[in-house]
């Protein structure tokens, strides 16, 4: 994959890192529901025009064909906006994909706030909590384009659903281009050790780090874990660094009830109890908006992030 | 169609009539309107055109069904057992805890069914990817699908049937099972399918309408379809909901309905002539 660069836009990225696998594999199929353009799959189109398929603005028969061509074997990637693979088409994806025990992979993109001016129509915030209801579903939310490019081949060679979240336009490297990824397995992207902040997706764990440095002038260690894989989650990890810190900080481009911040909650409130709060869109629908303006409007900022932690490490003493 | 092939046939069709009726009576009832009303298409089509293997039911060149109305399993189940798919035992477990033949068809649970199907109206879709998905591997199989005409209600129907004339998917053959009654009643009382044959021809559809009982009348209609060079085709099946099964004939509630074994033997009785022996 070292051919894909990570400088270019996640859209790009995404697709251009399936182009290398399908080189290999003749199985990988494209879908897209008249957002071949937007989701910026055309290069799919032109290298493989007999495996890619446009089926127009028909997610529900595009998740039913996707479905159809993986019980032939085939592998397919469908695409649309994260808004209409979950809320939409959430019946087609859970039967005709899932509990058919088939192999397809669906892309949500411009999830939350990053649908900025598509406005709230348009804006997941609970796309995590309905795929997260799923069984044996994988679900991944790369924070940047070299974690996409890392994850992306293993989503692909594993076997089942899985839910791929991520942006289009934006081009976020936070990552060396020779760091790696393990599907499953969160990656500890600072030590701490008086709080725990858990991040997905590009507009949070920048913010986490963000964050985790307003808190470092202060004299608070805080831990930076970029929860990539929301499902199967690494529930390894979020015990260690609970028990390693006493307090987590959750943190999330969707709304605070069913996504990564419940998926931690109902850990640690199984296995080990431990104070923690929750960063997301709360009780609110989506609007339009810049990204600024909606980080601000949802309390997705470095700020709100390290205050909640403030007022999380008072409770933890 | 000759007058042994004709004869053989509406045997069998007899035969997987009175097993579907006694599988679903020994569950103490279900969807027994419309499993009757297409015993004689599922009956042609696995014994006489699909190529089908029950030592290998996962085959890659094999042809395919979708039962897109997943209600209709029970009729599949007892061509399936009957063909050797899996033990004619099985059927007496229909529905029950744990069993491999559920109410809706399941491709994980029971040998030989293709696709998962139960919620209106996704089956189609599938259909149109395997299709797709043979074509690409550049396989001869067919992908035959049989969806309700009270699913045609589904919207996703129709987006399939769109995507199926775009992709040019000549190797797809459909039937509509029109036995013109809904759950809540009369098809077109509950929403009006108005000329469901247009809609098929309007949609680039290879389209015809027959009658869904006749084995003459289906042979043509598909010996057609499967010649057509470059369209899926639509078979418009009139039928009888409940067709043969006394107490469920031409009903609207034989949807689904209770019944005991005791009244499936009267059924049965009564469809083979024999009653009161």
């Amino acid at each position: 994959m070292m051919n894909v660069s990570v400088q270019d836009e996640m859209r790009k990225v995404y697709t251009n890192t399936l182009l290398s696998l399908a080189e290999e594999d003749e199985n990988i199929v494209v879908l897209d529901a008249d957002l071949m353009v937007a989701n910026g799959t055309k290069a799919f189109y032109q290298r493989f025009p007999q495996r890619a398929f446009d089926v127009g603005a028909a997610e529900a028969n595009m998740v039913g064909i996707a479905s159809g061509l993986s019980a032939t074997g085939k592998i397919p990637f469908a695409g649309t906006f994260a808004c209409f693979a979950s809320r939409r088409v959430f019946d087609q994806f859970y039967l005709s994909a899932n509990y058919a025990q088939l192999n397809v992979k669906l892309i949500g993109t411009d999830p939350g706030v990053t649908a900025t001016s598509n406005g709230g129509t348009h804006m997941a915030f609970e796309d995590l909590a309905l795929m997260r209801t799923i069984p044996e579903i994988t679900i991944v939310e790369p924070a940047d384009n070299v974690s996409l490019r890392s994850l992306l081949p293993q989503v692909a060679r594993e076997k089942g659903c899985a839910y791929i979240r991520i942006d289009r336009k934006s081009s976020p490297v936070i990552y060396d281009e020779s760091e790696g990824f393990q599907l499953g397995k969160a990656k500890v992207l600072r030590d701490g050790t008086d709080c725990t902040i858990i991040a997905a997706g590009i507009v949070l764990v920048p913010e986490a780090v963000k964050a985790a440095e307003i808190l470092k002038s202060r004299g608070i260690s805080a831990a930076v874990l970029d929860m990539h894989t929301i499902s199967p989650l690494d529930e390894g990890a979020v015990l260690e660094y609970a028990e390693k810190t006493g307090f987590v900080l959750t943190c999330e481009n969707h709304q605070v009830n069913g996504g990564l911040g419940s998926a931690v909650a109902e850990v640690l409130g199984e296995k080990r109890p431990t104070p923690m709060k929750r960063i997301g869109a709360s009780g609110l629908f989506g609007q339009v908006g810049s990204l600024e303006y909606l980080k601000e409007a949802y309390g997705m900022t470095a700020e709100k992030i390290a205050s909640a932690c403030l007022e999380g490490l008072e409770r933890k003493a | 169609m000759d007058e042994q092939d004709r004869e053989t046939l509406t045997a069998k069709a007899q035969d997987i009539r009175i097993t579907t009726i006694r599988s679903i009576g020994a569950s103490g009832g279900g969807h027994i309107g419309g499993s009757m009303s297409i015993v004689e298409v599922l009956t042609i089509l696995y014994y006489r055109y699909m190529q089908v293997d029950s030592q290998n039911p996962g085959k890659s060149d094999r042809d395919r069904l979708v039962v897109s109305k997943g209600h209709a399993g029970p009729t599949l189940y007892s061509i399936l057992a009957d063909l050797g798919f899996f033990s004619e035992d099985w059927l007496q477990t229909l529905n029950q805890g744990g069993t491999n033949l559920p109410s809706h068809c399941d491709k994980n649970r029971t040998p030989g069914i293709d696709m998962s199907t139960g919620s209106l109206g996704q089956g189609l879709s599938a259909a149109v990817g395997m299709a797709l998905g043979l074509r690409l591997d550049q396989l001869s199989s067919r992908v035959f699908a049989l969806i309700g005409d009270g699913e045609s209600h589904e919207g996703q129907i129709w987006e399939a049937a769109m995507s199926a004339s775009h992709f040019k998917l000549s190797n797809l053959i459909a039937f509509t099972d029109y036995n013109k009654l809904a759950l809540d009643g009369c098809v077109d009382e509950v929403m009006s399918l108005n000329d469901i044959t247009s809609k098929w021809v309007s949609f680039g559809w290879h389209t015809q309408r027959v009658d869904g009982h006749s084995f003459d009348q289906l042979e043509r209609a598909i010996d057609k379809a499967l010649a057509e060079p470059c369209r899926p085709s639509m078979i418009v099946l009139d039928t009888i909901k409940g067709k043969g099964c006394s107490f469920a004939e031409g009903k609207v509630e034989s949807h689904k309905m209770s019944f005991t074994s005791k009244e499936a033997e009267k059924a049965v009785s009564q469809l083979t002539g024999k009653e009161g022996e």
